[in-house]
């Protein structure tokens, strides 16, 4: 007993500051891939090996000439740098906090018009920045803040995830990301809970599951989409098994991408749903982007 | 000498009724022995009598009927074998009323191919039910004036996947627990078939997130048999330690879940923290915490250069002397004694019948371990004792995996030093056409299997995955007979299987 005590004594506060710091990751860590819009010349090479679909194009005639009309989708991303890997164009950040109000602020799109070998040049509409025009979730956050003071109480349902996003979510409880500080708390039934913390995708088998915890959820109530697969289907789409993402079954009002994202990405997302960001999200990520600030872990 | 021959011969039977071959191999699909399907099932029994163990059974299909082809191993011999059964349809004689370790996958076979085993004890679908969830199925009842059912699941109380338990229970007794299956269900052997897929290696790395590098291994490994070409020394020596490290972090972090369902909280937060200090070791290989992106068929796709290899051996030995500081805490406090001791306890004769694998087979006493059994990769060269504990209660699962923590932690430590140099990556061949390659690696929960048959463009006709947990889930039903209903949780945590790696 005082030998435990003295033992945690001396090993102290480990807890991270962050959100108030940036978030320590791996040298190597993969977080979203960055294009070179300008100067991108072929996007069959990096779509040919996406595994998700999250890098797609369309070719399709504009007069005399072809357009191609080009996505990234951070939403099915499951970062594994293998675009990047292909295409000099593409750079992967380690910018992991990458959460989003509106499904839409996740997809980047470019239009490019089409030389006759296939390669793209000229680039017609480079994607604009995600303008979150997000009334709806704006109003929601206040009136959550209004009711529940800054105390959260998450309810976290698992509607098909591989339990990668499980293992991080659990991560949150430990003396490290120490969710708590916030005031955030798990709790064991819907009908406690002010968020549902959703990974999926949503299995067949899950649907009926999951439409019942959100109806049991009191209101007002977030729900959080957590990972690729929660916020698309991810890697495994939709078939005959799944429903793909956890917006194809209730709605949906923070979608937090990753393969799986880690704490300090799941902890940007929620508090990016309850509105309590030090800073706004967009200023963030931009930095995060360059690649600033990230001591390597 | 007569003994020896005695055992000659009886491997020459063996050569005739299943084709033997060895972990990470691949061999033609036209020479794996056929049999009708009856004495299938009578050779299968009679390899079980002789000490195999069943790694997979599974259909095929053809011309509109299905082949069952039957993955046994004999740990003892270091080999395992393969036989398949002509063509058949309708029923066949059931393999489980004489040897249990085949009830789930008869009802898989009956599930996904509709080839009824007749006298199945208890058939019915593993990952589905007629027009609804799992759920909805039939349930086994004891009836009683005292007996209630109690239901719970698919979502549950804590952070964990969605499965559904059926208690019968007498008062706070157990009499009976019924696991429904299926929730998690999203198609992964369907989406492989015709593969490999530019998907088909992240789906692997996701059947089971916590385990990704041991699928993703036992995947490469396949790949590798079929491709007739190993993968660069260095890589396997890198796989071997990204395998361990998984195991670390897994075992800390459950060691820490036990100690929190006994709310022995010290232990708890230490283990918390530490199993992501491994995690983060995983990250300093590869980038993902959970080795998402490392291993590849033909080796692995980052290589750890001298400065990071050092700050690894750093990182590690730091956090291998806090868990032995914290488990330390763990086992000298007599609160987490006394819950652990006697609580879900299996018999080895219980274990061996059901076919368990990994620390849950350990905890009963079983030698098996598929790196000292079946080794392959780096781990022909270099080995941790296997750690095993006879008492079959929480207590010996929760010791093993102290055990192994130790041992493993001590095998990677060696091996950080013991690099061999070279490329990491070679660049592989495609697949044979009509071939089946099979692939065993002891992931942390136990026997990972994959099997792959090829069809004459070498795309995979039938990609067959068992997970540990496949064996392992009545497992936790037998261990709660006779405890009280509110030792599940314990129980089931110290089993810690996979829902979604059962459910593909």
């Amino acid at each position: 007993m005082f030998e435990t005590l003295r033992q945690s004594l001396r090993t102290g506060v480990v807890t991270t500051s962050y959100p108030e710091t940036p978030a320590e990751v791996s040298s190597r860590a993969r977080g979203r891939p960055e294009i070179d819009w300008e100067q991108w010349k072929d996007a069959r090479l990096a779509a040919a090996v996406c595994p998700s679909g999250a890098i797609e194009f369309v070719d399709e005639p504009a007069g005399s000439a072809v357009r191609r009309n080009v996505a990234l989708d951070l939403g099915k991303c499951i970062f594994c740098g293998l675009c990047a890997d292909v295409d000099p164009a593409i750079r992967i950040t380690n910018a992991c906090e990458l959460a989003a109000c509106l499904r839409e602020d996740l997809r980047h799109m470019a239009q490019y018009r089409l030389n006759d070998d296939g390669t793209h040049q000229r680039l017609l509409e480079a994607p604009g920045k995600p303008e979150t025009l997000d009334t709806v979730g704006r109003q929601l956050r206040a009136s959550i803040q209004s009711v529940l003071g800054r105390s959260l109480h998450i309810r976290q349902v698992d509607a098909g995830s591989c339990n990668g996003c499980e293992m991080e979510i659990h991560g949150l409880n430990n003396p490290v990301y120490d969710i708590e500080r916030f005031g955030i708390h798990f709790v064991a039934s819907p009908r406690h809970a002010d968020m549902l913390l959703v990974t999926g995708p949503v299995t067949r088998n899950m649907e009926l599951a999951l439409r019942k915890t959100y109806d049991a959820t009191p209101e007002p109530r977030l729900v959080v989409a957590v990972g690729a697969c929660g916020c698309s289907g991810g890697i495994f789409g939709r078939n005959y098994a799944t429903c793909g993402g956890v917006d194809s079954v209730i709605p949906v009002n923070v979608y937090i991408p990753g393969c799986p994202p880690n704490p300090h990405a799941l902890l940007h997302g929620i508090l990016l749903a309850i509105g309590r960001l030090p800073q706004k999200p967009s200023r963030r990520n931009d930095a995060d982007a360059q690649g600033i600030k990230h001591a390597p872990a | 000498m007569d003994s020896a021959r005695g055992a000659f011969e009886q491997y020459m039977t063996v050569t005739r009724e299943f084709i033997p071959f060895s972990n990470g191999s691949s061999l033609s699909w036209e020479g794996v022995p056929e049999w009708p399907v009856s004495e299938l099932v009578r050779k299968t029994a009679a390899e079980l009598d002789r000490g195999a163990r069943l790694c997979a059974w599974f259909g095929v299909p053809e011309d509109g009927a299905t082949r069952l082809v039957a993955v046994i191993a004999f740990d003892a011999d270091n080999s395992m074998a393969v036989a398949r059964s002509l063509p058949a349809a309708g029923r066949y004689p059931s393999l489980t009323p004489t040897h249990p370790q085949a009830h789930q996958f008869e009802r898989e076979v009956w599930e996904q191919h509709g080839l009824v085993p007749q006298g199945h004890p208890w058939l019915k679908p593993v990952r589905g039910a007629a027009g609804g969830a799992p759920a909805v199925g039939e349930f086994f009842r004891v009836e009683g004036r005292e007996v209630h059912e109690v239901a719970v699941g698919p979502v549950h109380a804590g952070v964990i996947e969605p499965g559904h338990f059926r208690f019968q229970c007498a008062g706070e007794e157990v009499l009976h627990l019924e696991i429904a299956l299926g929730y998690q269900h999203r198609g992964v052997e369907r989406a492989l078939a015709g593969g490999p897929h530019r998907a088909t290696m992240s789906q692997m790395e996701a059947v089971s997130g916590d385990a990704t590098i041991g699928h993703a291994t036992a995947y490469a490994s396949v790949m590798e048999a079929l491709a007739g070409e190993e993968a660069p020394l260095r890589a396997q020596w890198l796989r071997l330690v990204a395998l361990e490290l998984e195991r670390l972090a897994n075992h800390t972090g459950d060691l820490g879940a036990l100690a929190n369902d006994v709310a022995f909280l010290p232990a708890a937060s230490a283990c918390g923290r530490i199993r992501g200090d491994f995690l983060n070791l995983t990250a300093l290989i590869c980038g993902s915490r959970f080795g998402r992106g490392l291993v590849r068929p033909g080796g692995c796709r980052y290589d750890v250069e001298p400065d990071r290899l050092s700050q690894l051996a750093g990182r590690l030995n730091a956090a291998l002397a806090e868990v032995e500081q914290a488990s330390e805490w763990l086992w000298d406090a007599a609160s987490v004694r006394a819950r652990f001791e006697g609580s879900g306890t299996l018999s080895p004769d219980q274990a061996s019948e059901l076919g368990l694998v990994g620390p849950a087979a350990r905890a009963c006493g079983l030698v098996r371990d598929v790196r000292y059994d079946h080794p392959a990769g780096w781990h022909r060269l270099a080995q941790a004792p296997v750690a095993v504990w006879p008492s079959g209660d929480v207590f010996a699962r929760a010791r093993v995996r102290w055990l192994e923590v130790q041992r493993s932690g001590q095998l990677v430590k060696e091996q950080l030093g013991a690099a061999p140099e070279g490329e990491i990556r070679a660049n592989l061949g495609a697949p044979a056409p009509n071939r089946l390659a099979a692939a065993l690696v002891e992931g942390w929960r136990g026997e990972v299997c994959h099997v792959a048959l090829t069809d004459a463009a070498g795309r995979f006709r039938r990609y067959k995955i068992v997970d540990p947990s496949f064996h392992n889930w009545m497992g936790v039903a037998l261990a709660m007979r006779g405890q009280p209903i509110s030792d599940f949780p314990i129980c089931n945590k110290s089993f810690n299987l996979s829902y979604c790696g059962f459910d593909l």
